[in-house]
């Protein structure tokens, strides 16, 4: 099943693989990362396609995608 | 299972400093995509600007130098013509650029300098505090014209894909965007086409990238790509300005 890591050491929670994911996939945490901010998470882990399109926005080059 | 998508070896394994949201870190990846693709990581330099992306060598996992404000196009012309072999690229925002820098783009440019300009334009001067610069969309409000840009006080915002494909010497030119997904994956061919024209000894190549800027602009980041999708893309439109001419019909008929 094609699933995602995010990495939320580096995520900062800018929200722009929330709205480039089609699916509905990633959500923000509830829970503080080490860095201070609410980094996103998958919720819904068995909808990804993996498409890659988080990936391609995500500023810091925090997520890995698996196919 | 395979990885499809992991973090490239063009970037070092480090945490960006870039603020939540902020377009440089997709652009650093996609540059350094383009140069792990190309096979080019021990013949890569990159000039990192003034500006934000100040800092850019200590990403890249190149051979990298800091000029001076404005002077890239310079820097580079020097470094490309003592090692031709080398790809060469400048990486600029928009006050570098488009403000102190000028002259120097533009001479480069008319002197069809063998060289690649990364131009990152969000409109603003990011680091020092979010000042107007050259590109500052009308009626935008930075701390330096709190009014919003008006065409009596400040004139009109530069439009350098424009400007530059007046000119003779430069080779290819075009504007993109990274916003959504669909502008990431066009971005990324339009840099490695100025790559590998540049490989070519093809002459000066520039890739604008219009880039959001959420702290400057006081937007939280899904308002930001908003305003470059609604107000940045109507100002300066994404497409191809310069393009090398395509082969006519007589010279692809094979005799």
């Amino acid at each position: 099943m094609p699933k995602i890591d995010v990495d939320v050491t580096r995520c900062k929670g800018c929200e722009l693989c929330i709205v480039a994911c089609p699916k509905d996939v990633i959500a923000l945490s509830d829970n503080f990362a080490p860095s201070g901010y609410y980094p996103a998470v998958p919720v819904r882990p068995e909808n990804c396609t993996g498409c890659k399109l988080c990936a391609y926005v995500c500023p810091d080059v925090a997520i890995e995608v698996w196919k | 299972m395979k990885k499809v998508f992991e973090r490239t070896k063009g970037l070092v394994d480090i945490p960006m400093r870039y603020c939540p949201g902020c377009g440089h870190g997709v652009v650093h990846r996609l540059v350094a995509e383009v140069i792990e693709e190309m096979g080019m990581l021990k013949k890569a330099i990159l000039i990192a600007p003034v500006g934000c992306s100040v800092f850019a060598d200590e990403y890249f996992n190149t051979d990298a130098i800091q000029g001076a404000h404005g002077r890239g196009p310079a820097i580079a012309t020097g470094l490309k013509r003592i090692k031709p072999e080398c790809l060469v690229i400048s990486y600029q925002g928009d006050g570098d650029l488009a403000s102190i820098g000028m002259a120097e783009t533009i001479h480069a440019a008319n002197r069809a300098e063998n060289i690649s300009i990364i131009f990152i334009n969000n409109a603003i001067y990011g680091m020092t505090g979010g000042q107007m610069a050259p590109t500052t969309l009308l009626g935008m409000k930075s701390t330096t014209c709190p009014a919003g840009r008006s065409v009596d006080v400040n004139g009109y915002p530069f439009k350098m894909c424009e400007l530059l494909a007046t000119l003779d010497g430069a080779y290819y030119l075009e504007r993109t965007s990274v916003h959504a997904p669909a502008n990431v994956i066009k971005t990324k061919k339009a840099i490695k086409k100025a790559f590998t024209y540049q490989m070519e000894g093809r002459g000066f190549t520039m890739v604008e990238i219009l880039s959001q800027c959420p702290t400057d602009w006081n937007l939280t980041p899904l308002q930001a790509i908003e305003r470059v999708k609604n107000e940045m893309i109507s100002y300066f439109p994404l497409g191809v300005f310069k393009a090398p001419p395509k082969p006519t019909k007589q010279e692809t008929v094979k005799v």
